[in-house]
């Protein structure tokens, strides 16, 4: 491995002992230029503000006195100065994917190029409103346009609906198309079929529509178990639910026979695309007999994602679901200008669509930076993002499956992401042990606990944009965790201890939440 | 009074024609600390293998299923504050709800304490 810095010198960051953060050395609490940073409203007091606000010269209007403060807000009471240092300094202690690999099974951490950040910033773009007239924004409409093209030729698709905010409003944006399509038929039908493989907002965006769910199990390879599958479909099956590549990190091999049978008994197929970053230019949806599928703009197309959102996920229709996307929609008029199709034009424009799921046309600029993505890469280098990503998380599955158990490691090659379980492990070790490792050495932790059907998993998605250098660091820290775990090195059982705080209490986190500031009594 | 297991990890506690459920001690240290329990709703006609309640712990959200079918009598409300109790004591004071049983035979499908320690060892 090759090592960035040889001499092994590293800045002393304390002494790791328990309550590190508690008993500083400091009188500040800071260490050095690792800062310890109070809540606002420990900072500041009512006495100061940022700005000056003069006094009303007004009477409140008397139809509003009914809900007149009472009470004095609870403010923290900053000033500029404050309140910037406070979020900088806040911010110092962030982790994002601009400091170092964020390998989130499932989440495709991907570096967020700077071209989109561009192209997002130009003032045509970045400074229309959603109520400017149609005739103002002919280049936003364009891109709406182009992108939609793009989204169709890379899935096989036969329309898309870009309205929808991110993954899972795009899965109800498929149910309710899905749904829509059974009413126009005059049927009921009140299952749907998720197998245990499939992303966990699968079931819940099925129950959220109205739907009853039924799970489909695993295979022992972690594939769907097709015959279970077969045997449970039927008249009252509205449809199926799949995620391909599946949460195993496995490509469903069975798909198109799946689609076939499901289609055969009158159902329709979601898949979940959350995982398109693994085939992406490679294999075409459509071709699969899927019905709808989302596209997570913020994973596969590298708009900004996790704290810095919002995502994105417009949902590619089948020839079958296309007459019921929501609205609004491009189309072009008989001019060859673009316009939007809304309420009131969809009589005749779309006379079966169910309707309308977001306030405006979606996020406008998740779409420049997307199709800003796409046109960069191109359609031959959007295949090799597809090769690469696995390559890259075939690498990790290969170079650490010596000392950490890949329950799938002999189903052949993985997809985008690879799966460990914490089989193996001493007695009293477990993935979160591996995970809390991770923080210690300068990474944010992988996907645990995730997919249920492995004991401990660990979910790791490298994707295409970590280099063989950052992977060999990453794989060399991942595969000294797992030896000190199956060894049973207790001092693992303390990690994290070079981060700004120690390990927390979760499940008090999780029991008992303080979610809101109040002033203590007394 | 008998007691019987699901293969998925349920336990019932049979006194007369009332069926007390709970999850098993192995379910509970499968799930790690247990941070919540959606409590069953009473008078909720249930078939055998609905889901009755769902446990959350530190990794997951799980459902529990009747282990049989029956009406939901009671549900075990000390969990809405002590959600630990199903940790401390998965198979006594940690139940989850209890059932009026709608056909005892039923329970012959489910796994006595031998057969379920059997079941659990081979996993």
């Amino acid at each position: 491995m090759n090592a960035p810095n040889p001499s092994g010198w590293r800045p002393s960051v304390g002494s790791g002992e328990p309550g590190n953060t508690g008993s500083s050395p400091t009188v500040s609490g800071d260490r050095g230029l690792t800062l310890e940073e109070p809540l606002s409203f420990e900072i500041g007091d009512s006495a100061k503000c940022g700005v000056d606000i003069e006094a009303p010269e007004a009477e409140p209007l008397a139809s509003i006195s009914a809900f007149l403060r009472k009470d004095a807000p609870q403010l923290p009471g900053l000033t500029e100065p404050e309140c910037i240092r406070h979020y900088t300094r806040l911010s110092r202690q962030n982790y994002g994917i601009d400091l170092g690999p964020f390998p989130l099974g499932s989440c495709t951490m991907k570096h967020n190029p700077r071209l989109n950040e561009k192209v997002a910033r130009l003032p045509g773009f970045a400074d229309v409103h959603p109520l400017q007239p149609q005739s103002t924004v002919p280049g936003a409409l364009e891109v709406i346009e182009q992108l939609a093209d793009w989204l169709i030729a890379l899935t096989g698709m036969h329309a898309v609906a870009m309205s929808p905010k991110a993954g899972a409003h795009g899965e109800l944006c498929g149910l309710l198309a899905i749904r829509a399509a059974h009413d126009a038929n005059g049927e009921t039908r009140r299952i749907v079929l998720v197998p245990e493989s499939a992303h966990g907002t699968n079931p819940a965006t099925a129950a959220f529509a109205g739907y009853k769910v039924e799970s489909i199990p695993a295979t022992e390879e972690g594939r769907v178990d097709f015959d279970a599958l077969k045997k449970r479909l039927g008249p009252d099956v509205a449809g199926v639910m799949i995620t391909n590549p599946n949460t195993c990190g496995l490509f469903e091999p069975e798909m198109k026979a799946i689609g076939d049978a499901v289609h055969a008994v009158g159902g329709y197929v979601y898949c979940d695309g959350a995982n398109f970053n693994a085939i992406v230019g490679k294999v075409r949806p459509g071709d699969l007999g899927i019905d709808a599928m989302h596209i997570n703009l913020h994973k596969t197309f590298s708009t900004p994602h996790g704290g810095g959102g919002p995502g994105s996920g417009p949902v590619v229709l089948s020839e079958a679901l296309a007459p019921f996307a929501p609205i609004p929609f491009v189309r072009r008029d008989d001019n060859g200008a673009l316009r939007l199709i809304e309420e009131g034009e969809t009589g005749d424009a779309a006379p079966l669509s169910f309707g309308r799921m977001t306030a405006f046309h979606g996020q406008m600029g998740m779409f420049t930076r997307a199709l800003a993505y796409i046109l960069s890469h191109g359609a031959d280098g959007l295949r090799q993002v597809a090769e690469d990503a696995v390559l890259n998380a075939n690498y990790v599955l290969r170079s650490c499956e010596d000392v950490l158990s890949a329950p799938f490691g002999n189903a052949g090659p993985c997809m985008h992401e690879a799966l460990f379980s914490d089989t193996g492990l001493a007695e009293g070790f477990s993935t979160l042990d591996i995970a809390k490792g991770l923080i210690d050495e300068g990474f944010h932790p992988m996907t645990v606990y995730f997919p249920l059907v492995v004991k401990g998993a660990m979910l790791v998605e490298p994707t295409e944009t970590e280099s063989k250098l950052g992977l060999d660091r990453f794989i060399a820290s991942l595969r000294s965790l797992a030896e000190r775990a199956r060894k049973g090195d207790e001092s693992l059982h303390a990690a994290p201890v070079y981060a700004p705080r120690r390990r927390l209490d979760e499940t008090q986190a999780a029991r008992k939440p303080v979610l809101v500031w109040r002033e203590e009594e007394g | 009074m008998s007691r019987y297991f699901t293969p998925d990890h349920e336990w019932i506690e049979i006194e007369g024609e009332t069926g007390t459920v709970g999850i098993s001690d192995y379910a509970q240290s499968q799930l790690g600390d247990i941070t919540f329990v959606e409590l069953a709703q009473a008078d909720t006609d249930l078939s055998k293998g609905d889901a009755a309640c769902v446990v959350e712990s530190v990794k997951a959200a799980s459902d529990v299923y009747a282990p049989v079918s029956g009406k939901v009598t009671q549900a075990n409300e000390g969990l809405e504050d002590q959600p630990e109790l199903v940790n401390g004591d998965a198979q006594g004071a940690g139940w989850l709800f209890r059932l009026a049983i709608a056909d005892a035979g039923e329970l012959e499908s489910l796994m006595d304490q031998t057969a379920y320690d059997a079941y659990v060892a081979g996993l």
